[in-house]
C-alpha cells in the first residue's frame, strides 16, 4: 500500500497550477485535503503522473457570505465550514451536513470544494450542492466559469471536468424564505458513508401551507439526485402534512443499489424514513420562521 | 502475600510509553533496511504457469526477486503442522512461495527486496505471473457438496472430523420427553490488530549470527522455526519481540512464511531486511476465524432440564491446517459451558475452502460453542415458556460438584474438568446487575417510545492458562534493581505492571525496583507463547515461583549476616529485616552484593557490603549446590487448564423503521479467580466486549464465490469505533483455581466469548423472530422481519397474545 512514483508540484497560483496542469497532461491531478485521493494512490487505484498541490495557492481558503449564499474557497476545510456560523445563517445545510462528514481527523483535513470534485455520491457536501442549487466555479487557461452542480456530476467520481481545469470554490445559494432544511444519515458506524442520506428543504407560503419539498439522497444513486416532494404534500397546512406520503413517494422516485452492506430494498425503506423524519424536522423549523415574520 | 500489591488497581506502568509514541514496534526498527514485498495470488485456486521477472528488472533500486525455485533444503518443504492430531487425516499446508498451485487469494508467490518498500512495490507490479484457474470451493455448503476440491487428494474436503461424545446419545434423546433440532451460522471475522505482522532480520557474517524482530505472540517458537528451517543452530538464533500492536490470535500462527523469508534474504544478501504487513496483506494472507454451520439436537425433559445433546459442526478451516483443529476441539469441548448435560456427542467436521487459513482469534472456536449451547437454552425456555435465566439455573452445574469431570478431551490432550466455579452464583449477579426482572416494565416504556426493547444473556465457561509450561528469572542486582524475564511475549496486555506487582508482592518490594522483560529469547530461551487467556496463569505463577526462590536465598544470606534465623526474617520495602527487631536488616541490594564472592569495590554498594562480609574459611566461597547472584528461574507447569467463567447480559432496542439495532446496557459478571491487577481485568473484558459486539452486529469477511475478499480493507470491514462499543457495567466474583499458586485462572478471551449469543439472544427478544445466522445488520434484520418466512419466538406469540406458533 504504497503509491507508485509520481511527479510533485506545488505552485503559487491558480495561473501556475493550469501551467503544471497543461503541461502535464491527463494524468496529473490536483491535490487540496488529499482525504480520498491519497488512500487511492496507496491501494495503486489511481497512478497519477503528478500531483499538483494546490495547498500553498494563495487565497482559495476564504468562506464569502453573502445575503444570495455562500461561497466556499477550495481550500476551506470541513471544519471551517462546520464552525462558520455566518454561512450556516444564510445556508443552514452547510453546518448540518458537514457535522456528518467522515471524522474530526478528516474534517480537519479534507476540503468541501475537494469532496465535490471528487464527486462521490456518497458525499454529503455533492448532495447538499445539488439541493441548493449550487455551482462551482471552475478555472482553465482560458479563464474561469461558473459549472451548475446538473451540469458538473457525470458519474460516480466522475465529473465533467476535463483538460487542465482546477476548481476554486463553490456556491450554495441562501436559503429561501420561509424555508426550513433538515440532513439525517445512518451509517454503519458513526462517521462511515452513509448507507443512506437525506437533505431537504420545506418551503411555505405565507399562510403556513407548504409550497415546495425538495430531498437530495446521499449513496442511493450513480450521482446526486434531487426530487421535488411537492406533489405530496403541496398545499396542506405544515401542521397536518403528510410527510409519510412524501415518504412513500420518495421511495417511489430512488433506484438504489446493493452493495456489502445494505440492500437496495433497505436503503429504499430508509429513504422513506429519513424523508418522513427530517420533512418532519425541516417544517418545523420553517413554520417557527413563518410565525415569527 | 506480604505486600498489597497484589490485587491492587495499579495503573498500567506501560501506557506512558505507548500513548506518547515511544513504544518501539517492529516498523520502528530498521530504518536503513532493505524492504521486502510480495505478489500474491490474484485468484482463489490456481496453477502458476510462469513467473515472468523480465520488467521488474529495471526498475531502480530492485535488490533481489526470490521465487519457490530459489528455495532450498527445508525452506522448499511445506510449512510445518504445528500441532497434528490423529483425527486431523487429511492436514495440508501451504509453502513459504507457492510451489506450483495458489490455494487462495493473497498466497505469497514471489518475494522482493528493495532499497524502500515503494520500490519493492514497484517492482512486484511488473512481475507478471500467468495462473490457469482452477474450480475454487468458497463456503461451508460448497465445501461440504465437494462438487470440487480445494486439494486433489482431499475430493471430499473433509480435513478433520473431531469427534466425542460422552454416552449413547441417540436412545437418550428418544428417551426424552421433547426434543428440538435446530441449525444455525456464524460468521468469519478476524482478529485485525492495529499492527499487522511484521519481521525484521540481521545477519552477522562474522559470527555466523541471526537477529530476527518479529511481530508474534511466541518468540521461542519462531527462533526454533527459523533454525530448523534454514538449518542453523538454535544458538546463533534469537528472535526478538518488540512492542507489539496488538495479536488476539493470529500471531501465535508461525512461521509465518514472512518469518522465514525474511531472514533467508537477510543472510543471502548480507543485508538487514524488513517486511511490515500492510492492512491489505493482512486481509487476504494471515488468518481468519469463526466461520461455522451447527446443527443441534437438544432433548430436555418438562422442567427444561437437559437430557441429551448432540452437535454437528461444520468448520469452514480455509485452505490449509497448519495450526491443526485447535479451533474445532475447543468448539466441541467448550460448548458444554457451565451446563450438566447427561449425554454429550459432539462432531466437527473441518473442511477446506480456497479461503485464507483459518486458527484462533481470541475465544478461539468458544464464541461458536457458546452460540450453539445459549441459543440451546433459548430455545428450550421458548419451547417451555420458561424464563431464560431460570432454565439456565436449572441446568448449572452446582458448586459442590467440583472438580466436575465433562469426560471430554480438551485442546491439551488433557481431561476437561472444571477445577472451580460458582455458576449460580454468575447468573444471580448477573440477573441482579442488568435488572432482569424489570425487563418486561422496560420493554413496555420503550414501546411508548417508538422502540423495540430485548434483553438477553449467555453463560460461558472457558479453559485457560493450558500448559505445558512457561519459566520465570527474577534477579535481584546491586542496586536493588529486580530484573524480571519471562519468555511468553507482550501485545499490550499489561504484563509488565501485572509481573512486577506479582514479583514486588512475592519479593517485598517496591513496584519501581521491578523491570520486566517479555518475549526475548536471549534473556530467556524457554517458553509456550502469549494465547488461550495463559499469560497471567502460566508466567505470573512461574514468576512468582521465581521469586519465591530468591526470597528464600536472600533470607538463608541474610540470616548469617543478622545471626538470625532465616524464619524470623521478613523483606518489606526492600529491606531484610528480623521481624519485631528494629535495626537488624539489611537492605536487599546489599545482600544480592554478598550473594557474588568477587566484589570489585566498583560502587558504593559493593563497599558497603564488605562490611557485611562473613569470613568462613570451612568452606568455599560458593558453596556445592549454591551458585553466585541473587536469582532464581523456575517453571511453572499446570496438571490441566483452569477453568475460568463468566455471564453476559445485552439489552437491545431495535428501531422498527430503520431496524437500526441500538445496544443500550451490556452487563458482565466475570470470574477469573484470584485478580491480580482488577483494572486491567476490567480491560481485558472491555476490549473483549467490543470485539464481541464486532463480532455479532458489525464484522464479517464477505468473501464471493471466486474467493475474492470484497471487504478487504477498514472501510469496509467494519471493526466498531468506540462509538460503536456499548458501555459496559462489569461485577466480579472471585472462585480461585486450586490448580496453581496463586490461586489466577486467564482473563483475556473472556470478554468477546458470549457476545454474538447473548446479542442474538436480545434481537430475538426485541423482534420475535429466530434469529439464527450472525452477524446481524439493520439491513439483514429488515429482511429477517419482513419475510413471511421467517420463524417467530413462541415467546413473541404469546406477548401478542396469539399463542405459541413456534
Amino acid at each position: 500500500m504504497k503509491p507508485p512514483p509520481f511527479r510533485y508540484a506545488d505552485p503559487g497560483s491558480v495561473d501556475e497550477a493550469l501551467d503544471v496542469l497543461a503541461a502535464e497532461g491527463d494524468g496529473a491531478k490536483v491535490l487540496a485535503g488529499g482525504q480520498s485521493l491519497l488512500p487511492l494512490l496507496a491501494m495503486r487505484l489511481a497512478a497519477p503522473t503528478t500531483l499538483v498541490d494546490v495547498n500553498r495557492v494563495p487565497g482559495l481558503d476564504g468562506v464569502a457570505t453573502a445575503p444570495a449564499g455562500v461561497r466556499v474557497g477550495a481550500l476551506v476545510r470541513h471544519a471551517a465550514l462546520l464552525r462558520d456560523g455566518a454561512a450556516a445563517g444564510v445556508q443552514p445545510l452547510l453546518a448540518r451536513a458537514t457535522a456528518s462528514v467522515a471524522h474530526p481527523a478528516i474534517r480537519n483535513r479534507g476540503t468541501t470544494v475537494g469532496s465535490i470534485a471528487h464527486a462521490d455520491p456518497s458525499g454529503e457536501m455533492t448532495a447538499v450542492l445539488a439541493l441548493t442549487g449550487g455551482s462551482v466555479t471552475v478555472a482553465r487557461p482560458s479563464g474561469r466559469a461558473e459549472v451548475g452542480w446538473q451540469d458538473l456530476f457525470v458519474g460516480p467520481l466522475e465529473t465533467s471536468l476535463s483538460g487542465p481545469a482546477v476548481v476554486v470554490d463553490a456556491f450554495f445559494p441562501a436559503l429561501p424564505d420561509r424555508s426550513g432544511t433538515a440532513f439525517a444519515e445512518i451509517a454503519r458506524r458513526k462517521g462511515d458513508y452513509a448507507v443512506c442520506g437525506a437533505a431537504v428543504v420545506v418551503s411555505l407560503d405565507e399562510d403556513r401551507r407548504v409550497a415546495a419539498v425538495r430531498a437530495s439522497y446521499l449513496s442511493v444513486g450513480l450521482v446526486p439526485e434531487v426530487h421535488d416532494l411537492s406533489e405530496a404534500v403541496a398545499g396542506k397546512p405544515v401542521d397536518s402534512a403528510d410527510w409519510a406520503a412524501a415518504g412513500a413517494l420518495a421511495r417511489t422516485l430512488v433506484d438504489p443499489d446493493t452493495d456489502l452492506h445494505a440492500t437496495a430494498d433497505y436503503r429504499r425503506l430508509l429513504v422513506g424514513v429519513l424523508t418522513e423524519r427530517t420533512l418532519a424536522e425541516a417544517a418545523a423549523e420553517a413554520a417557527a420562521k413563518v410565525t415569527g415574520e | 502475600m506480604t505486600t498489597k500489591l497484589f490485587g491492587e488497581p495499579v495503573r498500567r506502568r506501560e501506557d506512558a510509553r505507548l500513548i506518547t509514541g515511544r513504544g518501539r514496534y517492529l516498523d520502528d526498527i530498521g530504518a536503513g533496511a532493505l524492504a521486502a514485498a510480495f505478489v500474491r495470488s490474484p485468484h482463489a485456486h490456481a496453477r502458476v504457469v510462469d513467473v515472468d521477472v523480465e520488467a521488474a528488472l529495471d526498475v531502480g533500486g530492485l535488490v533481489a526477486i526470490y521465487t519457490y525455485e530459489d528455495l532450498t533444503g527445508p525452506m522448499a518443504e511445506p510449512l510445518p503442522v504445528l500441532i497434528p492430531h490423529p483425527q486431523l487425516h487429511a492436514p495440508r499446508t501451504g509453502y513459504p512461495l507457492a510451489n506450483g498451485v495458489v490455494h487462495h487469494v493473497g498466497e505469497p508467490v514471489v518475494m522482493v527486496v528493495a532499497t524502500d518498500r515503494y520500490v519493492a512495490e514497484d517492482a512486484a507490479e511488473r512481475i507478471v505471473v500467468t495462473y490457469e484457474e482452477l474450480p475454487v470451493v468458497v463456503g461451508i455448503d460448497t465445501a461440504r457438496a465437494a462438487g470440487s476440491c480445494v486439494h486433489p487428494d482431499v475430493p471430499d474436503n473433509v480435513a478433520a472430523r473431531h469427534h466425542q461424545e460422552t454416552g449413547d446419545v441417540e436412545p437418550a434423546l428418544a428417551a426424552s420427553p421433547h426434543t428440538l433440532t435446530f441449525t444455525q451460522t456464524i460468521e468469519r471475522s478476524a482478529c485485525t490488530p492495529l499492527e499487522g505482522k511484521g519481521v525484521h532480520a540481521r545477519w552477522d557474517p562474522d559470527d555466523g549470527s541471526l537477529r530476527v524482530y518479529s511481530s508474534t505472540q511466541a518468540s521461542t517458537s519462531v527462533r526454533a522455526a527459523i533454525a530448523a528451517k534454514l538449518e542453523l543452530s538454535l544458538d546463533r538464533v534469537e528472535v526478538i519481540a518488540p512492542d507489539v500492536g496488538g495479536g488476539f490470535g493470529v500471531k501465535i500462527v508461525h512461521p509465518w512464511p514472512e518469518e522465514l523469508l525474511v531472514p533467508m534474504a537477510a543472510i543471502r544478501l548480507g543485508r538487514e531486511v524488513k517486511w511490515a504487513e500492510d492492512r491489505r496483506e493482512h486481509f487476504v494472507s494471515s488468518a481468519h476465524e469463526r466461520g461455522q454451520r451447527q446443527q443441534v439436537t437438544v432433548g430436555f425433559d418438562d422442567d427444561g432440564r437437559l437430557t441429551a445433546l448432540d452437535v454437528h459442526v461444520w468448520h469452514d478451516n480455509g485452505a490449509y491446517t497448519p495450526y491443526g483443529i485447535i479451533v474445532p476441539i475447543i468448539t466441541a469441548t467448550q460448548l458444554v459451558g457451565p451446563y450438566a448435560i447427561p449425554v454429550y456427542r459432539v462432531v466437527v467436521e473441518s473442511l477446506y475452502t480456497n479461503t485464507v487459513i483459518v486458527t484462533p482469534y481470541r475465544g478461539a472456536g468458544r464464541p461458536q460453542g457458546c452460540f450453539a449451547m445459549e441459543r440451546t437454552m433459548d430455545r428450550i425456555a421458548d419451547a417451555l415458556d420458561l424464563d431464560r435465566a431460570e432454565v439456565r439455573r436449572r441446568n448449572l452445574i452446582t458448586p459442590d460438584q467440583f472438580p466436575y469431570d465433562h469426560h471430554l478431551t480438551f485442546q491439551d490432550g488433557r481431561p476437561v474438568v472444571y477445577d472451580s466455579g460458582d455458576y449460580p452464583g454468575l447468573l444471580e449477579k448477573l440477573t441482579a446487575l442488568v435488572g432482569w426482572e424489570s425487563v418486561e416494565e422496560r420493554r413496555a416504556e420503550a414501546a411508548g417510545r417508538g422502540k423495540l426493547l430485548g434483553a438477553g444473556m449467555a453463560l460461558y465457561v472457558e479453559g485457560t492458562g493450558p500448559g505445558p509450561y512457561e519459566g520465570g528469572h527474577v534477579q535481584v542486582l546491586g542496586s536493588g534493581k529486580v530484573l524480571v524475564s519471562t519468555g511468553l511475549t507482550s501485545q499490550g496486555q499489561g504484563h509488565e505492571t501485572v509481573f512486577a506487582q506479582i514479583v514486588a508482592s512475592e519479593l517485598g518490594v517496591p513496584m519501581e525496583d521491578v523491570e520486566v522483560h517479555t518475549g526475548d529469547t536471549r534473556r530467556f530461551g524457554y517458553a509456550v507463547g502469549t494465547f488461550a487467556s495463559r499469560a497471567a496463569v502460566m508466567s505470573g505463577n512461574a514468576v512468582a515461583l521465581a521469586a519465591r526462590g530468591v526470597r528464600e536465598k536472600a533470607l538463608r544470606i541474610a540470616a548469617d549476616v543478622l545471626e538470625a534465623d532465616p524464619s524470623d526474617l521478613e523483606i518489606e520495602e526492600g529491606v531484610v529485616q528480623v521481624r519485631g527487631t528494629p535495626g537488624a536488616s539489611i537492605p536487599l541490594r546489599t545482600v544480592a552484593v554478598l550473594s557474588n564472592p568477587l566484589r570489585y569495590a566498583f560502587d558504593e554498594a559493593a563497599k558497603q557490603a564488605t562490611q557485611f562480609a562473613t569470613h568462613d574459611d570451612t568452606r568455599p566461597p560458593v558453596a556445592p549446590g549454591d551458585a553466585p547472584g541473587l536469582e532464581h528461574r523456575d517453571y511453572y507447569s499446570p496438571l490441566r487448564s483452569t477453568f475460568a467463567s463468566g455471564a453476559h447480559a445485552a439489552v437491545v432496542e431495535v428501531d422498527p423503521q430503520t431496524w437500526e439495532i441500538d445496544v443500550v446496557q451490556y452487563a458482565v459478571v466475570h470470574d477469573c479467580g484470584n485478580v491480580v491487577n482488577p483494572m486491567i481485568v476490567e480491560g481485558q473484558v472491555h476490549g473483549g466486549v467490543a470485539q464481541g459486539v464486532a463480532g455479532a452486529l458489525y464484522e464479517r469477511m464477505a468473501y464471493d464465490a471466486d474467493g475474492q475478499l470484497q471487504n478487504a480493507s477498514f472501510m469496509d470491514f467494519l471493526v466498531p469505533y468506540a462509538s460503536e462499543v456499548p458501555d459496559v457495567v462489569i461485577d466480579h466474583q472471585q472462585t480461585p483455581s486450586p490448580l496453581n499458586p496463586l490461586g489466577i485462572k486467564g482473563a483475556g478471551e473472556a470478554g468477546v466469548i458470549p457476545g454474538s449469543a447473548a446479542l442474538a439472544s436480545a434481537i430475538e427478544d426485541a423482534v420475535g423472530r429466530r434469529v439464527a445466522a450472525m452477524p446481524i445488520s439493520p439491513s439483514e434484520l429488515y429482511d429477517l422481519v419482513r419475510d413471511p418466512s421467517s420463524e417467530r419466538t413462541a415467546a413473541a406469540g404469546r406477548r401478542a397474545g396469539t399463542g405459541a406458533t413456534a
